[in-house]
């Protein structure tokens, strides 16, 4: 792929990100969430049978886990996208 | 223990910190039905474990796997605005059907749903098996032959954009499905039309970041991958 075509997709990924944060607003509360207020319309009786084992965190933690799993994520693509990219070079090299 | 996740959502709401995204929440389906959709899974589940077995020794495809498994980590922990005003992920099915295959992801699936029904009270373990059916099986499927049939009328870009935007949705609609088949309240049209709407009208623009992504990615790696995982991508025969 060009790379003229790269950026352009990365400003459309961009501005498709931004548009909703900028002029919609809105508490961004997850789709699951929501899910949740549709099944108490539909069914006010209903009371989730399990809660789960899962550890009471406060948001803060939350947040470290999430980026944490993101950082942990993006640093093993990183690896491996650049060890590709050495090979690839490596190979014109020889 | 009680009310958790209300006492969570309240102070999420209150901070303003969207953390929740979709997924089916902890304890929202019913019994039986929790229960079907672990027997369903587990059968794929098995498939791709075995799949993944053969792998012991290819060292190159290894890589892959691993690229692919850290690829949907960070992509479903990263949380996206959406124009509803909600927000919510995107799954990185696709790219793993794309370079690996469809068996695969049936696992890699489940696995980032356990992590996160785990430690982020996201989705939950009896909800687990409605959840890896929705994201990892009819996700992966649906990227899969959408990237078969795409590519051959088309270009590869596209095929890899279609496979991830369309099986994004797919994911949504059957997630939609499921929660208005357990939660019809009598009317199981009108009850799925609510969660749809709810659901894909979020994910259409998160598919959309989602395609552009995985073309991105794609794009940036070696391209004789492709040629060699084309038969692999069928996966299940083998």
């Amino acid at each position: 792929m060009k790379k003229k075509n790269r950026i352009i997709l990365i400003i459309i990924a961009i501005i498709v990100v931004a548009f909703p944060l900028i002029f919609i607003g809105g508490e961004f509360v997850g789709a699951d969430s929501q899910a949740e207020y549709i099944i108490n319309s539909i069914n006010p009786h209903y009371k989730p049978w399990f809660n789960g084992f899962s550890l009471e965190l406060s948001p803060e933690m939350e947040t470290f886990l999430f980026s944490f799993q993101a950082a942990v994520g993006a640093g093993v693509v990183g690896y491996i996208l650049g060890y590709f990219k050495g090979k690839e070079n490596g190979k014109r090299v020889q | 223990m009680k009310n958790l996740t209300a006492k969570l959502l309240l102070v999420f709401i209150i901070m303003n910190i969207p953390i929740y995204s979709m997924h089916i929440a902890e304890g929202y389906l019913p019994f039986n039905y929790s229960l079907l959709w672990w027997v369903f899974y587990l059968p794929f589940l098995f498939i791709g474990a075995n799949k993944i077995k053969k792998y012991k020794n290819n060292l190159e495809k290894k890589q892959f796997l691993a690229l692919v498994g850290a690829f949907v980590f960070v992509i479903s922990a990263i949380k996206l605005p959406s124009v509803t005003g909600s927000s919510s992920h995107a799954t990185g099915i696709a790219l793993g059907v794309i370079i690996l295959g469809m068996s695969e992801m049936w696992v890699l699936g489940g696995i980032v749903l356990l992590f996160q029904a785990i430690f982020l009270a996201h989705g939950g373990l009896t909800t687990l098996g409605a959840n890896a059916i929705s994201m990892a099986v009819i996700g992966s499927i649906i990227s899969y032959f959408v990237y078969k049939l795409t590519i051959k009328i088309t270009s590869k870009n596209l095929g890899i954009f279609l496979a991830a935007f369309i099986g994004n949705l797919a994911t949504y609609s059957f997630t939609s499905f499921q929660l208005a088949l357990a939660h019809s309240g009598g009317n199981f049209i009108q009850a799925f039309y609510k969660f749809m709407i709810l659901f894909s009208v979020t994910q259409i623009p998160l598919g959309i970041v989602e395609g552009i992504i995985t073309v991105l990615v794609v794009s940036i790696l070696p391209k004789d991958i492709f040629i060699e995982s084309e038969d692999v991508t069928l996966g299940i025969v083998d």
